[in-house]
């Protein structure tokens, strides 16, 4: 073994291999890494899980609203009575996105009514603001929301109001009207949540 | 640590004791770290009544520990068992149900004592130079605890564990581009699930524990490298005793302040067993009413509000309103609240410590904050209609909830204390410091 002669030392080569071990070592750590982030991501069995949700219509009574699991967040159904729908017209002036531009929806639902046919409304009922589950308030002018009120849906988290096609008012948490999810009538009596592909 | 050998030191007990410690000390530092670290480690003499908060918190941490260590031995992190294995700590593990009260209220209470510790920081100057490092990984410490908070209040699936972390993990995806991916590789499911619970568990009983005792480590070292502020603000070690070395104006660590704090221990111990005797649940603001009801996905209380100690900070959330169709504002906001803190060292450019010698326009900033950080957090607990809503012919704000125009209106405070603090330290007429110090 030679000694080290401190006059011997090459500080150029001395920092180049400290910065060019330090590299392959952060990439070493990096590449190591991944396998831990990766398995924080859903699991084959999560992914799995989402799989379309039928719901069968006769159940439901007009004015009436059912909550179906799809991929695990609460979805609503309803069966809207003939005011319910006439409601909807009337205020698109205190809505955030009257002609839901910005919101998430499939183009078949891209209307006023939000839907296939105004009277079934298919959403996801999940607060755009922070994830809460809004509460289904269909009475008109109910006496905590204002004289005002056309009936739709109030989150309790942190005070969004939507009408009955899910839009939400202007000067809300939320930034969106709720998200409606695909869906599809299988029949008149029926309805498959989670896919909509044209066919069998 | 030099290899230089070590001068012998004469041993402090004679017989058995006294060659136990010499022959340690040959191999480990024994007698230099007690040396160093407490029996001639000299504080100022003039401690009040606010220095009691750093002992009370390192009590409580070691308290919170021993009771999760026990809690886990019948807890189980599974989405199905979780909630009952809750009720069976409560009902049939013996003296359970003190454990887990221990527990719960030793949570509340780690947030009181290190918020009365960070308003002493903050009154006296304890940030300054050169404590930079000190308040910032004190810093580090406060929003390590509010991960272990946040975590450890989701292992109980009750309606509030469960609604509680699907509005903070849609906060991370609120974020524009990357969130709504973050918030489902936070989750590892698309909806908070089992999955969530279980790396939760993992979080809430080791990683964050780990990451928290490193980080008081460091805040200990650090303090003890600078030496401790005092409530003047002036640094005892430029006053030494000129026979000894030893700061004129401090004082042993043991035997002074281990007896102060001992006392301090005393009377926050009566405080705490009274809460976990006689009102463990503190009328609903250390263990809220709706998670004694297993968590529901599909239905949300009809009043949600975070634990106590995050209300500040919730309430500014609430009172951004969205803008461009993005809460991202309102996230971001309540994001800036907590990180503001660490650059305080550098936005103080008053030339004394201590509150006790700064002008009237300091003086009326740090009250105004004060005051409006915990109206703020009443604010988040209750409704934003609590006040009711201000008349519709209003211009601008008519028709809007009162409460949320106090929100902000105090969340501009709030930020204006550190936002101007480089312009009113400055300008404030603050009164010359002692040069010794006062009590």
């Amino acid at each position: 073994m030679t000694a080290i002669v401190l006059n011997q030392v090459d500080p150029k080569k001395r920092r180049f291999l400290i910065a060019a071990s330090s590299v392959v070592g952060a990439g070493a750590a990096a590449a190591v890494a991944v396998p831990f982030v990766a398995s924080m991501l859903p699991s084959a069995r999560a992914v799995a899980a989402g799989a379309p949700v039928p719901v069968d219509l006769n159940k439901i009574e007009p004015g009436q609203l059912l909550i179906v699991e799809f991929r695990g967040a609460p979805h609503w159904v309803i069966k809207r009575t003939p005011e319910m729908v006439a409601q909807l017209s009337k205020h698109d002036a205190l809505l955030a996105d009257a002609q839901s531009a910005s919101s998430k929806q499939p183009d078949y639902a891209k209307n006023a009514s939000r839907s296939i046919k105004p009277e079934l409304f298919v959403a996801r009922g999940v607060c755009t603001h922070l994830g809460c589950s809004p509460t289904f308030r269909k009475e008109i002018g109910a006496a905590d929301l204002g004289s005002d009120w056309p009936g739709g849906f109030f989150c309790p988290c942190h005070q969004s109001k939507f009408d009955m096609s899910g839009r939400v008012f202007a000067g809300m948490p939320a930034p969106t009207n709720l998200a409606i999810p695909p869906y599809k009538f299988v029949s008149d009596t029926s309805i498959l949540i989670g896919d909509d592909s044209k066919g069998a | 640590m030099s290899n230089a050998p070590k001068p012998a030191i004469a041993p402090p007990y004679p017989g058995f004791i006294g060659n136990a410690i010499v022959w340690i000390d040959a191999r480990f530092p024994l007698v230099q770290l007690y040396k160093t670290q407490v029996g001639e480690y000299y504080a100022p003499k003039n401690f009040n009544i606010w220095y009691y908060f750093g002992a009370l918190a390192t009590l409580i941490l070691v308290m919170q520990i021993v009771t999760g260590i026990f809690l886990t031995m019948n807890y189980k992190p599974d989405a199905k068992f979780a909630f009952a294995s809750v009720e069976y700590i409560m009902r049939d593990v013996s003296w359970g149900w003190l454990i887990r009260y221990m527990h719960s209220t030793g949570a509340s209470m780690f947030f009181l004592v290190v918020y009365l510790h960070m308003m002493r920081g903050l009154m006296y100057g304890s940030y300054r130079k050169p404590r930079e490092l000190l308040w910032i990984f004190g810093c580090m410490i406060y929003l390590a605890l509010m991960a272990e908070a946040f975590f450890g209040y989701l292992l109980p699936w009750g309606q509030m564990s469960y609604w509680g972390a699907q509005v903070i993990i849609n906060l991370f995806g609120a974020i524009p581009v990357i969130g709504e991916d973050l918030a489902v590789w936070i989750r590892g499911d698309f909806s908070i699930s089992d999955a969530t619970l279980n790396r939760f568990f993992a979080f809430h009983v080791i990683a964050l524990p780990l990451v928290l005792l490193g980080l008081v480590a460091a805040h200990l070292v650090a303090l003890h490298e600078v030496g401790s502020n005092n409530p003047d603000g002036i640094e005892i070690n430029k006053n030494p005793d000129p026979n000894t070395g030893t700061p004129r104006d401090g004082i042993p660590f043991h035997p002074y302040y281990t007896v102060k704090d001992t006392f301090g221990v005393v009377v926050f111990l009566g405080v705490f067993t009274a809460i976990v005797f006689f009102a463990p649940e503190m009328g609903g603001y250390f263990l809220e009413a709706p998670n004694f009801i297993q968590a529901d996905p599909l239905k949300t209380p009809e009043h949600i509000a975070p634990v106590w100690y995050f209300t500040p900070f919730y309430a500014m959330l609430r009172a951004v309103p969205s803008m461009f169709g993005s809460q991202f504002p309102g996230v971001a906001v309540m994001g800036a609240a907590t990180l503001i803190l660490f650059t305080l060292p550098w936005l103080d450019r008053g030339k004394v410590k201590s509150v006790r010698y700064r002008g009237p326009i300091y003086k009326r900033f740090l009250t105004a904050f004060v005051i409006s950080f915990i109206i703020l957090g009443y604010l988040g607990v209750v409704p934003t209609t609590v006040w009711g809503q201000l008349s519709k012919s209003l211009p601008l704000i008519g028709g809007a909830d009162v409460a949320t125009i106090v929100a902000r209106v105090l969340t501009v405070v709030y930020f204006a204390f550190f936002f101007l603090m480089p312009w009113y330290t400055k300008v404030d007429k603050e009164k010359p410091e002692p040069e010794r110090v006062t009590f």
